[in-house]
């Protein structure tokens, strides 16, 4: 009785709403921690990043635009999705990874803990975050977050889904819009997870991910002009200072890398950090 | 069908405003009517939108809306051919049943005129009559950037050419920059040029281009200000701008419409034109109509429908009554 | 037959499985009450709809008891994420069930179908999405770190928005670590004994919420119970004022959300088309049983005259009919009692010398029903001035300057709601400023949101509802 043949999947890079081939043409092996090859992932050129910025810049407008409430509930469903393929993710990170099952299955279920927690922030956070300003004088003073605009991160290298999610979900919440460079040696539960947005009523452009090099693509994120604010939770392996003196150039918002398992734990602090704070006086009279 | 004495319009004007009809003037009175508040417009028009328009009463508002509509065709590639086909379509509109009822008119560029008249022979005369009339766009439709001489032009080969109706379009660029007195007389005299040798005097219907006009406040005092020069009727967009007819604006200018009958007893009419596809928005237009001015103002003379692809739409919604099942593209004619 | 008429479009009521006889929903299931049990009908024809148990003490003592069960070994040791997630569940299962909630709702209660499948069945599934989310961050609420549930919480909801009232308590309470024992209003427990069914399909521990069905003795033993921790009431000031004196010298904390006799202040440079829209919606919006219903119109004697006369032209286009027909804007008046009360201060004002005018429509034989009514020439001495009508009844009061609207506006022993109508930024934020209100609404009206805290100043009661100021009323420490 012979075996099945299975029909392995193909792991393109995932903007605009759109899976894509790099325009390069470029691919580089993915091999489990055995060295047996797993896939061909995408190597995403400057130019899909270039595109990636291009589509989500062309995103916020609409995900800002959207409802708090709206968008916490497209960012369950995200959740809920994500729920319905959690023996793909296990098996997709113990083969990437060397996990255990049960070690992938705790990261996963984490990973979709993680992003209901940021998804119940959508319609509450301002009102944590912003408030009235009492001024001295006859005007209603009031202070709102809104969102920073295009954020990029380079997201942890060493886990292949709990660090993605953990980076992405919190710039969703306000409204921005991501461009992500997944793990470069685990990118494969990225992609999948970039399955699980295009089927959530996630907006095409609001998450585009990059496959490939955080070396060679990171530089490009950090001086694009449409790039409002970098995450750089993964880039710790990276001459990621060079970065930050390149995102200073447009005064791009920037976060340091972190190291450890601690790495992008959950906080309002994630999500504040890709806000500005807009405050608005209106006089009153009564006369 | 025009208001009776062209004579007494601009006395009528000048008493409503309480002097000449000069840029102060009408900015005292235009900028003094209530405000609008677009988010309380647009739930209100959301309102009207849920209204269950079902069975007979579903039956009757699609033959309504057909009665209403001006088959419209603005393409600089119209031909002789292309306008006659129009107006076969506008005469008989469901080639699987005759008693579907007639549009109101055809409406085509100026210089199609002739065109539409000789293809209608018999059956060009008064929609209230059931017949089909001929409504002409003019003034550089749809930009409205030309001289006024150009314009009156424009629309004196119209009326000679036969056209019944004209829709003009307003000069959107004095508007905006508070030109209100250029606006006023632009209207005042085009009203002027439709009127024929005889005596009578072609329809005028005046395009906002509410699009353009970006506010709901301007879309009001462009209303007034329209009527208040002579419109017979007011009318939403050329259909070449985006956005075009809405519900909450169509309501708006319903509303204008009203308080006009309300001060004066005249009755104006209203045309949203453009961007109107589908059955179930036209019937929510209707219910606007309705709910607002009342129902004597569902008739060809005081509310029309500017739209092309929307008859098909209907025709099929129709179909499906009748058969009691969805019919398809095939089983409607191309216009 | 005329347009305006519109063909009957009557929603379905194939989508309701109801049962002929329901139990009380104590520890997870029905189970039949000691009491006496009383049939729930609807206002719209008095048909019957079903036999419902009545809760005797001895009842509300079990449900208390499953509550405390619940709290003690369930639901305070559970972690905020898993609390968060049986909210999410069950906000998603009103979602599926919105249409079979919504026909319960029309039937039980009589308001227009179009209410509660386009206002109530929507804000009852935000309400449980919002609080979801607070569950698991608490820490975040502003009451310290770590805040502290209270236990368990006696809930007591009127009968006006059934199944959104009981959304207010039981979202925020469940939320803040509380187990919960509810009752539901006399008139309507249909839509509360459905969602019970919803509790189920969430699989939420038994216990945690519990329903207790009956009249104003199941709810006095609910308040009374020695082993409830917290209280909270939406209904009438004069019960409100009872439970206030029951709770005295005990532990409990109390919540009280109480009547309203609202101010609708309509400016000169009001725009105008919107704010008779908003003063339709502020009145005759859920029949006018709203407690922040809009019931005084404060308009600008110079547009007095302008204004009566587009209300009464909009008034016209009012369909007063069948809940269930999607084309009905004016339902049912909610139980005959409720109708007689309406009458009564109707006749009163016309006896204290008001002018009365009412919308001309067709009134059923069965049922209970009351046509829009707009009583001018009112005067603030008035009782139809100072009484909650709690029926589609508007009186008309005038102002001439903004202080006057203001001073009128705060005549009253209730603070409830405002509304503001004015083109100018600068007056409708200072007029807000002075309103002795807990929720004002500006060119606007009736709008609720479960991020948006909601309740009232004076004898309209104490406590918010909605928002982070939502939680307080269910977290120990937080002053209530």
């Amino acid at each position: 009785m012979s075996k099945r043949l299975s029909v392995p999947k193909t792991y393109k890079l995932f903007v605009g709403g759109a899976f894509l081939r790099s325009e390069s043409g470029r691919t580089y092996e993915v091999v489990s921690r055995k060295g047996e090859f797993l896939a061909n992932a995408a190597l995403a050129s400057r130019k899909d990043a270039r595109d990636a910025v291009k589509a989500a810049a062309g995103a916020v407008k609409g995900w800002s635009g959207a409802t708090a409430y709206n968008r916490g509930q497209v960012l369950y469903r995200v959740a809920e999705v994500l729920e319905g393929r959690r023996a793909q993710f296990i098996d997709e990170i113990s083969r990437q990874t060397g996990a255990s099952a049960t070690a992938a299955a705790a990261e996963v279920d984490e990973a979709i803990d993680r992003w209901v927690w940021y998804a119940g922030w959508c319609d509450k956070f301002a009102q944590v975050s912003g408030g009235a300003n009492p001024v001295a004088g006859p005007y209603f003073d009031i202070s709102v977050p809104e969102p920073t605009g295009v954020v990029a991160v380079v997201a942890p290298q060493d886990t292949a889904l709990l660090g993605i999610v953990s980076a992405i979900a919190p710039a969703l919440v306000a409204g921005n819009t991501v461009v992500v460079i997944a793990s470069q040696p685990h990118p494969l539960s990225a992609i999948s997870l970039a399955e699980v947005l295009a089927t959530s009523d996630l907006p095409a452009g609001v998450v585009n991910v990059l496959t490939g090099s955080p070396a060679e693509l990171a530089p490009w994120l950090a001086s694009h002009p449409d790039v409002h604010a970098l995450d750089l939770v993964g880039a710790g392996d990276l001459d990621w200072i060079d970065l930050q003196i390149a995102a200073a150039e447009t005064l791009t918002r920037v976060l340091p890398p972190e190291q450890g398992p601690d790495a992008a734990a959950p906080s309002l602090q994630r999500i504040t950090a890709f806000t500005e704070i807009k405050t608005v006086w209106h006089t009153k009279s009564l006369v | 069908m025009s208001r009776t004495d062209l004579q007494t319009l601009p006395e009528r004007a000048m008493e409503l405003l309480g002097g000449v009809p000069d840029d102060t003037t009408l900015r005292r009175y235009l900028h003094g009517l209530p405000g609008v508040d677009a988010v309380g417009l647009e739930q209100r028009a959301a309102g009207l939108g849920t209204r269950s328009i079902k069975t007979a009463s579903k039956a009757w508002a699609l033959d309504k809306i057909i009665e209403l509509i001006d088959l419209t065709t603005l393409e600089g590639a119209d031909t002789p051919g292309k306008v006659r086909s129009l107006v076969a379509k506008a005469l008989n509109p469901d080639a699987s049943d005759p008693t579907c009822p007639r549009v109101a008119a055809v409406c085509v560029y100026g210089d199609m005129v002739p065109y539409a008249v000789e293809a209608l022979g018999a059956a060009h005369g008064d929609p209230d009559d059931k017949l089909v009339s001929v409504a002409a766009v003019a003034t550089a439709f749809p930009s409205g950037r030309a001289s006024l001489d150009v314009k009156l032009a424009d629309t004196a080969d119209a009326v000679a050419n036969g056209a019944d109706e004209i829709d003009m379009v307003i000069d959107r660029g004095a508007f905006l920059s508070g030109r209100y007195g250029v606006v006023f007389d632009q209207i005042a005299r085009v009203k002027q040029a439709c009127r024929r040798a005889d005596g009578s005097y072609a329809s005028l219907k005046v395009i906002l281009e509410t699009g353009e006009l970006n506010t709901y406040d301007n879309v009001k005092r462009a209303s007034w200000l329209a009527i208040l020069a002579g419109g017979d009727f007011i009318k939403t967009s050329t259909g070449k701008v985006s956005p075009a007819a809405t519900l909450p604006v169509t309501l708006l200018m319903l509303e204008v419409v009203r308080d006009w009958h309300r001060t004066t007893g005249e009755r104006i009419g209203v045309k949203p034109a453009g961007g109107i596809r589908a059955s179930k928005d036209a019937i929510k237009y209707l219910v606007a109509v309705a709910e607002t001015v009342g129902e004597e103002w569902l008739q060809p003379h005081l509310f029309r429908f500017g739209a092309s692809s929307l008859l098909n739409d209907v025709l099929l919604q129709r179909q499906k009554l009748t058969t009691g099942h969805y019919t398809g593209a095939d089983y409607v004619t191309i216009d | 037959m005329s347009f305006l008429e519109y063909a009957p479009a009557p929603e379905s009521r194939s989508v309701l499985h109801l049962r002929d006889e329901y139990g009380l929903f104590i520890d997870g299931e029905f189970r039949p009450g000691s009491g006496e049990s009383f049939a729930t009908i609807s206002p719209a024809d008095e048909s019957h709809i079903a036999t419902v148990a009545a809760a005797s003490d001895a009842d509300v003592d079990a449900a208390v008891a499953a509550a405390r069960r619940a709290y003690d070994r369930t639901w305070s040791r559970m972690s905020g994420r898993d609390r968060g997630k049986y909210l999410f569940r069950i906000a998603r299962l009103v979602q599926e069930r919105a249409r079979e909630l919504a026909v319960a709702e029309s039937l039980d209660n009589g308001k227009p179908i179009k209410e509660s499948r386009d206002v109530d069945v929507p804000l009852v599934a935000a309400w449980f999405f919002y609080y979801a989310g607070w569950a698991d961050k608490l820490d975040h609420a502003g009451y310290g770190a770590n805040p502290r549930a209270l236990g368990v919480a006696g809930q007591v909801i009127p009968w006006n928005f059934p199944l959104l009232m009981l959304a207010w308590k039981v979202a925020p309470a469940l939320a803040a670590g509380n187990t919960v024992v509810i009752k539901p209003a006399e008139t309507t427990p249909l839509s509360a004994l459905v969602f019970a069914e919803i509790l189920q399909q969430a699989d939420l521990p038994p216990g945690v919420v519990n329903i207790v069905t009956g009249a104003g003795a199941t709810g006095a033993a609910i308040v009374r119970h020695p082993d409830v921790d917290k209280v909270a009431f939406t209904g009438s000031t004069g019960v409100g004022r009872e439970i206030a004196k029951a709770v005295a010298g005990t532990p409990k904390k109390l919540t009280l959300e109480l009547g309203g006799k609202a101010a609708n202040i309509v400016f000169e440079d009001a725009p105008i088309d919107q704010a008779i829209e908003g003063i339709v919606n502020g009145i005759f919006f859920n029949q006018g049983h709203v407690c922040c219903a809009g019931s005084r119109l404060l308009v600008q004697e110079s547009i007095h005259d302008d204004v009566v006369d587009r209300l009464k032209t909009r008034l016209s286009t009012l369909r007063l009919g069948d809940p269930l027909d999607k084309n009905t804007d004016i339902g049912a008046i909610n139980s005959a009692e409720q109708l007689q009360r309406i009458r009564e201060l109707s006749r009163i004002g016309e006896d204290e010398g008001a002018e009365r005018w009412s919308a001309d429509c067709a009134i059923p034989d069965k049922g209970f029903w009351f046509p829009p009514t707009i009583f001018t020439n009112v005067q603030a001495s008035h009782r139809i001035a100072r009484d909650e009508i709690f029926g589609p009844v508007l009186s008309v009061l005038t102002f001439r300057t903004p202080a006057e609207a203001i001073e009128k506006a705060n005549n009253t022993p209730y603070g409830l709601s405002a509304g503001i109508w004015s083109d100018k930024g600068s007056r409708i934020l200072a007029v807000a400023d002075r309103l002795r209100a807990g929720v004002i609404w500006a060119n606007t009206f009736n709008r609720f949101d479960p991020s948006s805290p909601f309740g009232g100043y004076k004898e309209s009661g104490y406590g918010r509802e909605g928002g982070r100021h939502g939680l307080l009323a269910y977290l120990k420490g937080a002053a209530a």
